[in-house]
């Protein structure tokens, strides 16, 4: 299967290695496989385009050594803030009314 | 609220106080999930309250968060119901729950299991380990099929009236008298407009891996070149004539404008597009899809009224 990346260069994902204690919260939690161990018990980013801002790695962080604007990657979100909407929700409003978005949306 | 199941603590078969303890969001399809992927197992599942949003989502927004987490397992009596101090939650809480933070404020240690509930009972035969293959979060064709009718209603549902609109215009304004107007041009224009929809709400989530290009706008734009080629084939526009090149030119732009716009909001679907990517892209397909589009209906108007 295809290995999906979204645009080169523009995530807001920052990692100051000197605080890492190499717990590995941030490898259990992501769910793009952009931190792998480097061998010196501390973690590396290894695909840093592939991050989409989730936030989980800074939120699980126990050193805050990873920052990262979270948020959800949703054009509909951004015009409905544009449009002074509420814009946090985005597709997630929509999947109570529908169960077969299940866990997949957003 | 048919989605929804009560917050709190539940048991599945017999547990004890030594049983894995789940947790899960209040979203009736993510309950479901976990307790048909635990079949004849004990276990408890802790449902937190997420006003029936699935765990993914909720997590986004916070409400399956820290502070709700740590309340749940205070007002189940948790503590009291089991001797271990072992969490197992969705990989994908992660953006809503600190694990430290709820092991310190509650004495629970979070363990992450996999994204897919499916996985869970290789997770726990392995000893709460999982591979990676079960903390990648995937985008296959069947994951993205199911959320093409959720596109298409959102598109249809603005997209018809917007090909009732064209189709009185169509018989408003013409060379024919109206009702040749409406159903030769009238009936094209609402034809052309399903294209574009088809090809943004349909064409792009199915062939996303293999339309290239990053930003999902390009991806729509791309698709949208074979559909507009199809149309002018079915249309045959006497380009000869200045109403014939104005309403050529005029899909021309509109289809490919409208494709691209809804290739642009299934990022909001899909598993990997970050925010600032999303910014990104917007700054520079949105101005470019609204002046297609706008440019397209003018052109699409002067050919009415010159034919």
């Amino acid at each position: 299967m295809a290995h999906f990346e979204y645009l080169k260069n523009v995530v807001t994902l920052e990692y100051r290695e000197e605080k890492c204690i190499g717990c590995g919260m941030c490898i259990e939690v992501c769910p793009h496989a952009v931190f792998r161990f480097n061998g010196t018990r501390r973690v590396e980013v290894t695909s840093r385009d592939a991050c989409m801002e989730c936030g989980a790695c800074s939120r699980n962080c126990p050193t805050e050594a990873i920052s990262v604007q979270s948020g959800v990657g949703c054009a509909a979100a951004v015009i409905n803030g544009m449009l002074g909407r509420k814009s946090s929700a985005c597709c997630c409003t929509t999947d109570t009314g529908n169960p077969k978005t299940g866990g997949t949306c957003c | 609220m048919h989605y929804t199941v009560d917050a709190g603590l539940y048991a599945l078969e017999n547990p004890d106080a030594d049983t894995p303890v789940f947790v899960s969001a209040n979203y009736k399809m993510s309950f479901d999930a976990l307790r048909s992927a635990l079949p004849g197992r004990n276990a408890w599942i802790l449902v937190l309250d997420t006003r029936g949003i699935n765990v993914w989502c909720a997590a986004g927004k916070g409400t399956f968060g820290t502070a709700e987490l740590i309340e749940r397992i205070e007002a189940s009596g948790l503590a009291k119901v089991v001797s271990h101090r072992t969490l197992i939650l969705p990989q994908l809480a992660g953006p809503g729950v600190a694990a430290h933070e709820v092991k310190r404020r509650a004495g629970f240690t979070v363990r992450y299991g996999p994204i897919r509930a499916l996985d869970i009972v290789r997770y726990l035969d392995a000893g709460m380990r999982a591979v990676p293959s079960m903390r990648h979060k995937t985008f296959t064709l069947k994951e993205r099929c199911v959320l093409i009718p959720l596109e298409l209603y959102a598109a249809v549902k603005t997209g018809v009236l917007v090909m009732v609109l064209f189709v009185i215009a169509s018989g408003i304004v013409g060379p024919g008298g109206w009702r040749d107007n409406m159903l030769n041009d009238g009936a094209f224009a609402a034809l052309a407009l399903a294209s574009a929809i088809f090809a943004g709400a349909v064409l792009t989530p199915v062939l996303l891996p293999y339309l290239p290009g990053r930003a999902f706008s390009l991806k729509g734009f791309i698709v949208s070149m074979p559909v507009v080629v199809v149309l002018f084939l079915l249309r045959h526009p006497d380009i000869t004539s200045a109403a014939g090149m104005l309403e050529s030119a005029a899909w021309a732009l509109m289809v490919p404008a409208v494709a691209a716009y809804l290739a642009m909001n299934f990022t909001g679907a899909s598993t990997y597009t970050s925010l600032s990517g999303v910014k990104k892209e917007m700054r520079w397909a949105l101005p470019i899809e609204i002046g297609a589009g706008v440019s397209g209906l003018v052109l699409w108007l002067s050919a009415r009224f010159v034919a």
